[in-house]
């Protein structure tokens, strides 16, 4: 948060009367370790000690003790070209859904915030996806998915389009699949975020602009999308590096399957770690991890820091 | 604003294209949870059952602890809401009314945390809970689930204290009301509805967590329900299509009726936090 949006936040709720005012005085810092102390136990510690963990040759069940390697790990991890298969996996995963998603979410929020007849229905809709496990949503594609009883399949058959095909063993069409279901299992989290976006653009703005005779795209392009951006910045950043770390939907789809075809980051580093007790080498790869992330938090800072600004 | 009726009917005609995207699943997994095994060989598969039975949920119970795991998600989703929510609003007060440095860096410390590859958490809370000896354990994953969902809990927390009015709490504090007893009998009724739209997301995101309770339980009595799902899997990847319908079905009812009653306090609480904080 920057200090300057503070400032004009602070201003605006105590005109002329400086400090922000509320029951929280001196000495609230005492309120905020109840929150603090376990954070700092149980993700900054952990976090801090995984980052050591890299270093070493740190393995599940063995007798010897831990010893410190270097950049050892580092420097395999740089060879271990089925990491960096995942990897690229990884990155089309996570493009191949946060770009769908967001387009999609758009369409909707947009559509949601007409004065449509359905919309109740589809609000009501959206809640699903958002509110099932994700195992339960993988274990539903795949039920839909299925070569044989399943319903993807026998719509195609129903419309002549081909015989039917097991799409998620695949090779070609098993990352296409779980693309699909990443999409949507997203899609109602950043509708309700753009949605909310939508429904702080003043109205006026619109108006006074088809009053102008600008038509929809103008509008879109002039008034709504400059009001959004802010929002659609951060949640698609944030989004990103969601997909990006993703393990329960693939896990249950396809298990990485077929040949590695879908073995995204987290899969492998899992495996690595708890089929093949490397902790280490594992702890390294969540380090890399933790690195491209970096840039695109950056990006979610930044969008945020406007949207504070445009609030 | 008038819209031309063309227009109109292309937005009809698109949001009939998200209604069936995001319903047709959902319903065929419903299908299929109510189909005997016969009609699931067949392979003609049909949307709406033609003998419906109830003999999948039958078989899920046999074939795995379906009531065990209920229990255990139950008692780890609670507690950690729970938990989560009595650490965390003190904290979203202070960040709300009073952003102190530490407020500050702690709702950066937020943001960032959101943004872990778990394996590189989960590998050093392995071994530690490992050596404390609370792997496959309840309690263990729940000590997790705490950490998991502060986050999100202060930030929607920070969203309802902004909405309750400073004013309100100066006038008690002019009244002569002491700062604990403005907290107590002003602030706090207040702040009830939204800490408990707060506790039920945190509720949801404990009992659909997948990834953490795989790793830390190993038993088949300690496991949560997510995860004994995936053991209708097999593992050739060959699954019993009823049953795991059924259990799945089942699987999402708490979440669902959470989502459906506070739908609009959770998304607006998540919202006041994600764009005003």
């Amino acid at each position: 948060m920057s200090s300057a949006t503070e400032k004009r936040r602070t201003a605006r709720r105590a005109p002329g009367t400086g400090p922000p005012r509320g029951t929280a005085g001196h000495g609230a810092w005492f309120l905020v370790l109840p929150a603090l102390i376990p954070v700092l136990a149980l993700s900054v510690g952990p976090l801090l000690y995984g980052i050591l963990l890299a270093f070493t040759d740190a393995q599940s069940g063995r007798t010897a003790p831990t010893r410190w390697i270097g950049v050892l790990n580092f420097s395999d991890l740089l060879h271990d070209t089925l990491f960096w298969e995942s990897f690229r996996i990884g990155l089309v995963w996570a493009v191949g859904v946060t770009v769908p998603q967001f387009l999609l979410a758009l369409g909707l929020a947009l559509l949601l915030n007409e004065d449509l007849r359905l919309r109740w229905l589809a609000r009501a809709l959206a809640i699903i996806p958002w509110a099932m496990p994700e195992v339960v949503v993988g274990v539903m594609w795949r039920l839909v998915y299925n070569p044989d009883a399943g319903i993807l399949n026998e719509t195609l058959r129903d419309l002549g389009l081909g015989d039917g095909r097991d799409w998620l063993s695949g090779l070609t069409t098993a990352l296409p699949a779980v693309i699909v279901v990443g999409v949507w299992a997203g899609m109602p989290q950043t509708t309700v975020a753009l949605l909310a976006g939508l429904q702080n653009t003043p109205r006026e703005l619109h108006e006074a602009a088809a009053v102008d005779g600008a038509g929809a795209w103008r509008r879109f392009r002039t008034v709504t999308w400059p009001a959004l951006r802010p929002i659609a910045l951060a949640i698609t950043a944030l989004n990103f590096i969601w997909n990006f770390n993703s393990f329960a939907l693939v896990y249950v789809l396809t298990n990485g399957g077929p040949g590695g075809r879908t073995r995204l980051p987290m899969l492998f580093a899992y495996e690595e770690a708890f089929r093949y007790g490397q902790f280490g080498y594992a702890a390294a790869m969540g380090c890399v991890m933790v690195a491209v992330i970096s840039v695109f938090l950056a990006l979610f800072l930044v969008g945020r820091i406007r949207g504070g600004d445009d609030a | 604003m008038r819209t031309r009726p063309g227009a109109r009917a292309g937005q009809y005609a698109a949001l009939l294209g998200y209604l069936v995207f995001l319903a047709l699943p959902f319903l065929w997994l419903l299908s299929v949870a109510f189909k005997p095994a016969r009609e699931l060989g067949s392979l003609h598969p049909t949307w709406i059952p033609e003998h419906p039975t109830l003999g999948n949920f039958r078989q899920a119970f046999d074939e795995q602890p379906l009531l065990h795991a209920a229990f255990n998600s139950l008692l780890a989703a609670v507690s950690a809401a729970v938990i989560a929510v009595v650490l965390a609003t003190p904290m979203a007060y202070v960040m709300a009314r009073r952003p102190t440095r530490l407020a500050r860096a702690a709702s950066g410390w937020v943001v960032v945390s959101q943004a872990f590859p778990f394996v590189l958490v989960i590998i050093p809370l392995f071994l530690v809970l490992k050596n404390l000896r609370l792997i496959d354990s309840v309690p263990g994953l729940v000590m997790v689930y705490v950490v998991w969902a502060l986050p999100f809990a202060l930030w929607m927390l920070v969203g309802y204290v902004r909405a309750v009015p400073v004013e309100l709490e100066e006038a008690a504090a002019i009244d002569g009301a002491g700062r604990l007893r403005t907290l107590v009998s002003v602030t706090a009724p207040l702040l009830a509805p939204g800490i408990v739209a707060t506790g039920l997301f945190a509720f949801v995101t404990a009992w659909n967590e997948f990834f953490f309770a795989l790793v830390l339980l190993k038993t088949p009595e300690k496991q949560t329900l997510p995860v004994v799902l995936t053991h209708f899997i097999g593992t050739e990847g060959v699954a019993d299509l009823g049953p795991l319908a059924a259990a799945a079905f089942l699987a999402t009812l708490p979440s669902l009726a959470v989502f459906a009653v506070v739908q609009r306090r959770i998304t607006g609480g998540m919202l006041a936090g994600a764009v005003k904080s």
